[in-house]
């Protein structure tokens, strides 16, 4: 090569490569997008597939077994993907709770001084951890049709609660006016602890006294429903499930199949939820808590200001990746015939023939819910970065 | 962590043997009783709890114990089974052929076996961290043919065996080492595109990985089954196992690439910049300077996703693939073995638990080795 050429040929400028990368990888992309598109469209002329969103406002005509609207054969298939929706959101909700609970139980009870406790909660985490989800809700199912009798001879642990191979039944107390005033009084107890936060959070930056928040939290968040309660005349009715023909009538019923799934999602993902609850208090240095302790702080004030605010920056990151998981994992209710979003879009599929819409809808309910977590991951980082200072 | 069993347990300490008469600690401090008041009687609330937590082991383990091994009938046919009130692992004898290894022909099963002691084989082969040479790629390659050959068969005189007779263990394995070995190089070259200074790659790297780590594998395996079919052309049909394959690398691949990329995030920008002035162009920056590196402080956290791949693969038998978890479920279809899904299911539950733990204990193993330490 000529040392002294100045002027570089056009194809090692890197600018210029790049381009050019950049463009063979597009066109390569769109050539395999339109590829696939006209091989599609050929394959939906010649099956006289109708394609578009048109069929969502079409009768359904299947029942489904549990929902939480209304709903019936004759209502569009549109309402049908709602109640899907609904369900889904259902079991994710409620998992999420138990899950969390769970799992920092299970992460604390690892860490336990206690041989025996520390010894179960690590069998706990290793086994569940290490069976396939899908595998744990057949086999819960499983115990709710096999292993379970059938509801003549329910197991009745106690007045109120059977156990047969058609669900859970729980007593419920009887509809009174006085309960939907209790759930008013419950949004308005908590109302009032989100202000009395602030002011309790505003009143120690200034002066440095510290309000008893958890104590007064717990007080009015039980007061307020009880109260409104009592004062109603405390009606204490309640609906018990009873045997009637085939089946138990009354009282919430909780099905095999919702049953097994959350059983199956709620165990799988707590092994995890424990072990990153474990890893995060064990981030925390130990010179904190001593820190903390020689500057005479109590235990809770250690625990709740110096450990664990630390702690959960590094735990809610994959703490949040798992309830994700949970919340996808859930779409596994196709397989047992939970009728959540995937399974109701599934049927609908199979009825319809529009596989792509179908699959479309399905990527796009759980991208929105990826995103809209990510979002308040990114906030939550954002709020919980280090100030350096 | 384990062995803090030991820590207290008396051992002489050499200095108190020097100071002439030799003073025993307490019997209380010491041998099991120290152990015990160390480990479980600490504290009046923890000797509470281990009351607790025996009182229940003595109301359940018991019963359990009745159930699965006094009470049970271990072989023989199901009629021995039937009525009985303890567990029935004759289920496993009379069935474990099938569930191993599906609609395999009978006769041709010995290689379906062999076939799985390779894949076996060579991924414990692979274990070892001095192998990690480039022969060990030509190994894999032959050993893949290898397995082809003797599940698919046709040559070398052997009777061809469809692939939609290959079920069971062997198919569970199949799926999860092919998709582990397509998704891992699949995945490093996402998370450099992703890395890459040139936007229109990075965009679509991003939008790929943020798409498929979004949405569940289920709905993938559904395009594979339902959708796939559209895209091609008139008369070329693939056959199902190798759409869900497709299926699983393009997931795991995505998986891959995120923790490929934080590998790639932890090298210091200095090596990027040495190897640039050492006159290295991309690829050869890339291959002997900066992903060797990145590598293997992400081993671990792949390892975790491999994992996480070998249990997917049970999702297969959505879409009716006879994999493992499918082979067992449709024995449990069948009159004389109905109702005793709980065996069946705690029999495979086993396998999977046997190979998931072995991964992790390696996992851990190698963890301790690097020294790493870091895990997510």
């Amino acid at each position: 090569m000529d040392g002294n050429k100045i002027k570089e040929p056009i194809w090692t400028n890197a600018t210029f490569r790049s381009v050019i990368y950049q463009v063979a990888a597009m066109s390569m992309v769109a050539l395999a997008g339109y590829y696939l598109f006209s091989n599609t469209q050929a394959n939906l002329a010649k099956q006289s597939i109708a394609t578009g969103f048109g069929f969502l406002t079409r009768e359904s005509s299947f029942e489904i077994g549990e929902s939480m609207i209304s709903f019936s054969s004759s209502d569009t298939y549109l309402k049908a993907l709602a109640v899907g929706a609904l369900n889904t959101i259902k079991v994710s909700f409620i998992g999420i709770i138990l899950t969390v609970a769970i799992g920092i139980f299970m992460g604390i009870a690892r860490l336990s001084t206690n041989w025996l406790v520390s010894r179960l909660a690590a069998i706990y985490i290793e086994v569940l951890q290490d069976i396939p989800v899908l595998l744990q809700l057949f086999f819960w199912y499983g115990i709710f049709n096999n292993v379970l009798p059938s509801p003549r001879q329910a197991i009745i642990p106690m007045e109120g609660i059977v156990l047969c191979n058609r669900g859970a039944y729980f007593a419920t107390p009887v509809e009174h006016p006085v309960f939907t005033w209790v759930w008013y009084s419950l949004i308005l107890a908590v109302i009032i602890i989100f202000f009395l936060r602030r002011w309790a959070k505003k009143r120690q930056e200034e002066t440095g006294k510290i309000f008893p928040l958890i104590t007064a939290s717990t007080i009015i968040i039980l007061a307020f429903p009880l109260i409104t309660w009592v004062i109603g005349g405390a009606p204490t009715e309640m609906e018990i499930p009873t045997l009637r023909g085939f089946n138990f009538q009354g009282g919430y019923n909780i099905s095999p199949e919702f049953g097994s799934l959350l059983l199956g999602l709620v165990l799988y993902t707590s092994a995890f939820v424990a072990e990153i609850v474990r890893a995060g208090i064990q981030s925390i240095d130990k010179g904190q808590r001593e820190a903390a302790e020689s500057l005479g702080m109590k235990p809770l004030f250690v625990m709740n200001l110096v450990i664990l605010p630390q702690a959960l920056r590094v735990i809610i990151p994959p703490l949040t990746s798992q309830l994700l998981n949970l919340t996808k994992n859930s779409s596994l209710a196709v397989a047992i015939g939970y009728p959540d979003f995937v399974s109701i879009s599934n049927t609908t599929i199979s009825q319809t023939g529009q596989a792509i819409e179908g699959v479309a809808l399905i990527m796009i309910m759980y991208l929105t819910i990826s995103l809209i977590t990510s979002l308040f991951m990114n906030w939550y980082n954002h709020k919980m970065a280090l100030v350096e200072r | 962590m384990k062995n803090n069993e030991n820590s207290r347990t008396g051992k002489k300490s050499e200095s108190s043997l020097k100071s002439g008469e030799e003073i025993k600690p307490p019997i209380t401090e010491t041998g099991i009783i120290g152990w015990l008041k160390a480990n479980l009687f600490n504290s009046p609330l923890n000797t509470i709890i281990t009351i607790i937590i025996l009182f229940c082991f003595y109301k359940i383990i018991p019963p359990f114990v009745k159930w699965a091994f006094i009470d049970s009938v271990w072989y023989g046919p199901s009629s021995g089974c039937q009525g009985g009130s303890g567990a029935c692992w004759a289920y496993v004898p009379n069935n474990i052929r099938f569930v191993i290894f599906g609609l395999f022909p009978s006769g041709e099963q010995w290689r379906a076996l062999i076939a799985m002691l390779i894949m076996v084989a060579t991924v414990v082969y692979s274990g070892k961290r001095e192998r990690w040479k480039t022969s060990l790629i030509y190994v894999w390659l032959v050993n893949t043919i290898l397995v082809g050959i003797f599940l698919k068969g046709g040559i070398l005189g052997l009777e061809p065996v469809e692939s939609t007779k290959w079920g069971g263990l062997v198919l569970t394995m199949l799926l999860s080492v092919i998709g582990m070995t397509a998704a891992y190089p699949l995945g490093i070259v996402l998370a450099l595109a992703r890395r890459s200074k040139m936007p229109t790659i990075r965009t679509m790297a991003v939008v790929y990985i943020e798409m498929i780590r979004g949405v569940p594998l289920i709905s993938l395996l559904f395009m594979s089954a339902v959708m796939f079919p559209l895209f091609l052309p008139e008369g070329v049909t693939i056959n199902k196992i190798f759409r869900a394959q497709t299926a699983i690398i393009l997931f795991t691949a995505a998986y891959i690439a995120e923790v490929v990329r934080g590998g790639l995030q932890a090298i210091p920008k200095g090596q990027y910049e040495a190897a640039e002035s050492m006159g290295l162009n991309y690829f050869q920056m890339m291959r002997l300077v900066v992903l060797p590196q990145a590598l293997k402080i992400v081993i671990p956290p792949t390892v975790g996703v491999l994992i996480s791949a070998f249990k997917d693969t049970s999702l297969v038998a959505i879409i009716a693939l006879y994999d493992l978890l499918r082979t067992c479920q449709s024995t449990l279809s069948d009159p004389r073995w109905m109702g005793f899904s709980t065996e069946a299911y705690i029999f495979i539950a086993l396998i999977y638990f046997i190979f998931c733990y072995a991964m992790a204990s390696y996992s851990r193993k190698l963890e301790d080795e690097l020294g790493a330490g870091k895990s997510y």
